[in-house]
């Protein structure tokens, strides 16, 4: 067998291994959605239907119904993304502009604890931040999920700080020659620069709000204040599994957002993931 | 300190400031406050009342606690090698140059984009005993296996077994391996070509290219992904609470330490018994850390260090 036959035969076994591997991925998505629009009977058949006899779009109204509050959990889940995105992009940006465009004496040892407290698991600070916020009187309100995004957290700096490095020195130079203060470089020369960065950090940010499943588990007490995700759990623990149709529906429309989303800022996911990965 | 660097450092500290303020109230201050309350008893309704190593010495024989400590290695030794290296395999697969690249790796990083509640719902039916997607496909694999063999196997009821409920949940965070995967690809694009092109005059094939050549210099890469599965997987929380319903698996298989920390500061309110436990977490997750890095520095190729 000369060379190229067997190379060409090698990336036809890679090929295969590929697209074998895709389907399996593709899989859990498919079953949901084709759960999500079956006839309760045909959920349960052995061996499976792959395809519902007929597309039971009904499944969706009433899994929306099931969920009790759906269009309040959605309001409070976009609330609270709009609150934390904007929190986080201001507050970050700050940060990660004193951590990287400005001199100070002591600031990279400063920047090593800001890498640390990313080493810092959730479950040991909620007990104390719980009781603060209850000092506060949050607890049952909002407030403990978004306030705190407005205190850079410390993955946002690091992001944006990588980002900021790459910015050539000169910029600021040259716009302080021209009198510019360092808050005008920083709202003129550096912020319009760093606008993929920003949007990296932003796009994050709503994911991690529209995910985070502890955090509300924990402070919020009134069910018209839940989000998408503690509404969903919510109806699965009450559901106890039985009405698998309407609990795919009901997943798939918290899912769906998220990959619609994706599908329109694929570039800067893939960037923006690549970079945390990079030079830590 | 000239008036330049005085002024220098008040700009810097203004700048900052938000993640200072964040430093001070959302981690020192609790990190602190817990290792207090570690010491009291507490429940959130009193005061903390101090009482010493009392906490601690109760830790040592409560038997939920040490099978949520096992549970959590347990996962933990599962998932984090399973995961780095289905994430290095579907990354140098994913960047060999073959049609309909772009949409093979878009379709690997999906799941990755999966929110942990729906995760955690899908995979329950996924890993269900009688209808589940799983064993509906296992089930005649068995049939077959034991047709030829004579055997009786039958797929396990995952969720439902304790011998497999683990493994039902490392399944489940395999299918959000694609984030990794992704900083893998980044990590490859690293890989001077020169290095491959000598490999290939040395009659290597791609396997040997894989590993000789492409996973030391990914190696900074690898360490970086690690720590992220074992920062991630010694917390994991929400996608087994979710698959059993706020529970903790049948006999105890699927109670977790953050599990356990939850349950008893949010539903026992034991408040500071459940510091303690966070901070004995806490203390795992750090020396593992400290360990992984220092036999990383061992062996790990940083180009041009």
């Amino acid at each position: 067998m000369s060379s190229k036959t067997a190379q060409l035969l090698q990336r036809f076994c890679l090929y295969v291994l590929l697209l074998v591997g895709a389907v399996v991925f593709i899989l859990p998505f498919a079953w949901m959605l084709s759960t999500s629009l079956k006839p309760l009977n045909e959920t349960m058949t052995v061996p499976p239907r792959w395809l519902p006899s007929h597309i039971q779009w009904d499944n969706y109204p009433r899994a929306i119904e099931e969920m009790k509050m759906f269009w309040r959990y959605t309001g409070n889940t976009v609330y609270l993304c709009a609150m934390t995105v904007i929190g986080t992009v201001l507050s970050s940006a700050l940060a990660a502009y004193g951590f990287s465009r400005i001199e100070w004496r002591g600031r990279d040892k400063v920047f090593v604890l800001v890498l640390a407290t990313m080493m810092i698991p959730f479950p040991v600070v909620m007990v104390p931040l719980y009781t603060l916020f209850r000092e506060l009187g949050w607890i049952g309100s909002f407030k403990p999920l978004w306030v705190p995004s407005f205190m850079a957290g410390a993955f946002n700096v690091f992001l944006l700080r990588q980002f900021f490095l790459t910015l050539p020195k000169e910029l600021s130079e040259a716009a302080k020659i021209d009198g510019a203060s360092e808050w005008q470089i920083f709202c003129q020369v550096v912020l319009p620069l760093a606008k993929p960065a920003l949007i990296v950090v932003a796009l994050f940010q709503f994911m991690a709000t529209w995910n985070d499943f502890l955090g509300p588990l924990i402070y919020l007490t009134d069910q018209s204040d839940f989000t998408l995700a503690l509404g969903l759990q919510a109806y699965q623990s009450r559901e106890g599994g039985t009405d698998w149709h309407y609990l795919m529906a009901a997943s798939t429309l918290v899912v769906i957002p998220v990959v619609v989303l994706f599908f329109f800022t694929q570039r800067y996911f893939v960037e923006g993931i690549a970079t945390t990965g990079g030079k830590g | 300190m000239t008036r330049h660097e005085k002024r220098n450092l008040r700009v810097g500290l203004i700048f900052i400031s938000p993640w200072l303020a964040g430093f001070i109230l959302m981690s020192l201050y609790p990190l602190i406050s817990s290792a207090y309350y570690s010491l009291t008893d507490y429940s959130v309704l009193s005061k903390p009342v101090y009482t010493g190593l009392d906490n601690y010495r109760a830790l040592m024989s409560d038997e939920l606690f040490w099978q949520s400590l096992w549970n959590t290695f347990y996962f933990a030794a599962l998932s984090i090698p399973i995961n780095l290296v289905a994430a290095i395999l579907l990354a140098v697969l994913l960047n060999v140059d073959l049609p309909g690249k772009k949409i093979f790796r878009t379709v690997y990083f999906l799941p990755s984009l999966v929110p942990m509640v729906c995760l955690g719902v899908l995979w329950q039916w996924m890993l269900n005993g009688q209808m589940g997607l799983i064993n509906q496909m296992l089930s005649p694999l068995c049939d077959v296996i034991n047709a030829v063999l004579g055997t009786s196997v039958n797929p396990p009821n995952w969720l439902a077994d304790p011998a497999y409920a683990k493994l039902g949940l490392v399944l489940a965070s395999m299918w959000g391996v694609g984030n990794a995967v992704v900083i893998f690809l980044a990590g490859l694009q690293d890989v001077p070509r020169s290095l491959y092109e000598a490999a290939e005059i040395d009659g290597c094939g791609f396997w040997r290219k894989t590993i000789h050549v492409t996973l030391p210099i990914i190696s900074p890469v690898i360490y970086f992904n690690g720590i992220m599965g074992l920062i991630g997987s010694f917390q994991v929380f929400a996608v087994p609470y979710v698959m059993t319903n706020g529970g903790e698996g049948p006999g105890r298989s699927l109670l977790f330490a953050a599990t356990y920390v939850f349950n008893k500061g949010f539903q026992a309110w034991s408040m500071g018994y459940a510091c303690a436990v966070a901070l004995i977490l806490f203390v795992i997750i750090l020396v593992l850390t400290l360990l992984a890095t220092y036999v990383a520095e061992r062996h790990i190729y940083y180009a041009g260090k």
